[in-house]
């Protein structure tokens, strides 16, 4: 079991996400992905590209690290984990 | 007195507006959806009367938007990617490709570029890096049109093999990321024959399909470059937006980035028609009229090293007669310190009116065939497409 915390942008295009607690079933990243566009779909493809990889300016956290696989997403998340999806900060 | 459409669909960096027509010469804007995101094209399916806008997130990607309540309310609509196995070859830009060694990436939706309507239910989408995607169940889904993606002037079929490992297709960085890749940003649909289409491409040239998307040829004879040591070369070509006469299909135009390009034989031969000397040359978009194919207006920038209006003016160009005189329309339009760029998709036309709007925030729309203008907003956000509904 994984908690997974969205950046509130994105509640923006998935209302019905909001202010639900989100649990997957998840033992890397890209499982993480996969269980909450079962949850929400189309949100993977918010969150990663057709190839699987993480957009450029989308950051996954697993507890306080930062995903090191951008392209396939293979980081372990332990279970009792929380996973953090953040908006990068890329500029401003 | 010829009626237009009562409603302006404008893309922007910022969301999707609607301008609708209330009194004599008074046009309205409201924000219809979409707000805070780019919206690089929104137009009506002229079959269903559902709107549908190409989204570029900062940060979530290219999505396809749709509304079936005239935007009152959006959904995502069915997503545009490219399929697994899709592959491009990589030019640098400045590269020869004939002397680099070719070097392959993955195919990843990086812009929805264009929007175009063919026989009900379908439809047509031009994106970065180079794909055309067509619908033809209404939009339900999406698929790469292969031939085209697959054509020989692209190295081949690069899901069987490397193919010739030379692509005449090079790059444009109007992405989002600014990544240099080949862009679809013009689909003219014949109405005569839905199964010819033609496509614009930068930086590549122009291609036809007469059977439907089966087989593509190109259509750039004619077509000069200031930038090649060849200028007639066959490919290489930077058409900035093209379109065709609705009433008369064989007459065709593009702004190109080396000057106005007519038409009369359906793209199988280009002529030069700009008028330097009148401002006419550089330039992003050209309107035809629907019935004259003879008729076209364009909005005129100063060089492609500037890409502003032409001495602080800003005006419309009209020909009646396929370019060989021009007609600076300057009645209601500023004439000192305006530097407004107008991009490819924000000129359009319907019946008598026209409208157009800059990256400044400014929307022009006339009446009368551009021959007066009334502004109908000065603060809006940088302006990427407007198209009448």
């Amino acid at each position: 079991m994984v908690k997974v915390e969205l950046t509130p942008h994105l509640f923006t295009f998935f209302p019905d996400l909001k202010g639900r607690q989100l649990v997957v079933e998840a033992a890397t990243v890209a499982q993480v992905v996969r269980g909450l566009d079962q949850l929400a779909p189309g949100i993977g493809f918010y969150i990663c590209d057709e190839r699987g990889s993480l957009r450029t300016h989308v950051n996954i956290f697993v507890g306080e690290d930062r995903v090191n696989d951008r392209q396939r997403l293979t980081d372990p998340v332990p279970a009792g984990s929380r996973v953090y999806i953040m908006q990068a900060l890329s500029g401003g | 007195m010829k009626r237009s459409s009562d409603r302006i669909l404008v893309g922007t960096r910022k969301g999707t507006f609607a301008i609708d027509r209330g009194a004599e010469h008074e046009w309205r804007p409201s924000l219809l959806g979409h707000a805070g995101v780019g919206v690089s094209f929104v137009a009506r399916d002229p079959h269903t009367g559902t709107l549908w806008a190409a989204l570029g997130h900062g940060h979530w990607g290219a999505k396809l938007s749709w509304s079936r309540d005239a935007g009152k309310t959006w959904q995502d609509a069915a997503q545009i990617a490219y399929p697994e196995g899709a592959r491009y070859l990589d030019v640098p830009p400045g590269a020869d490709p004939s002397k680099t060694k070719p070097t392959f990436k993955a195919a990843r939706l990086q812009k929805l570029w264009s929007i175009a309507f063919g026989p009900p239910g379908r439809i047509l989408v031009g994106t970065i890096p180079g794909g055309l995607f067509v619908s033809d169940d209404g939009g339900a889904s999406f698929a790469l049109n292969l031939p085209l993606w697959n054509h020989e002037s692209r190295g081949g079929d690069l899901f069987q093999g490397d193919g010739s490992g030379i692509t005449h297709w090079f790059g444009t960085p109007a992405s989002e990321s600014g990544e240099f890749a080949p862009g679809i940003h013009s689909i003219a649909v014949d109405p005569r024959s839905p199964e010819r289409v033609l496509v614009a491409i930068s930086t590549a040239g122009v291609l036809e399909t007469t059977d439907g998307g089966k087989s593509w040829r190109s259509r750039n004879q004619g077509l000069v470059m200031d930038y090649l040591p060849n200028p007639n070369a066959e490919w290489g070509h930077d058409p900035h937006y093209l379109e065709l006469c609705s009433g008369e299909p064989d007459h065709v135009w593009q702004q190109n980035h080396c000057g106005v390009f007519y038409s009369s034989d359906g793209a199988a031969t280009w002529r030069k028609v700009s008028q330097p000397a009148s401002g006419v040359h550089f330039g992003f978009p050209v309107a035809v009229d629907s019935e004259h194919g003879r008729t076209a207006w364009v909005v005129p920038g100063k060089s492609d090293a500037e890409r502003t209006t032409v001495d602080g003016g800003l005006f419309v160009a009209r020909t009646d007669d396929g370019g060989e005189s021009w007609r600076a329309l300057r009645k209601g339009l500023p004439q000192q310190d305006a530097y407004d760029v107008v991009y490819r998709h924000a000129l359009d036309n319907s019946g008598d009116a026209l409208a157009f709007g800059s990256t400044t925030g400014n929307l022009y729309v006339s009446e009368d065939r551009g021959e007066s203008w009334h502004a109908v907003g000065h603060n809006l956000p940088p302006i990427y497409s407007v198209r009448f509904a």
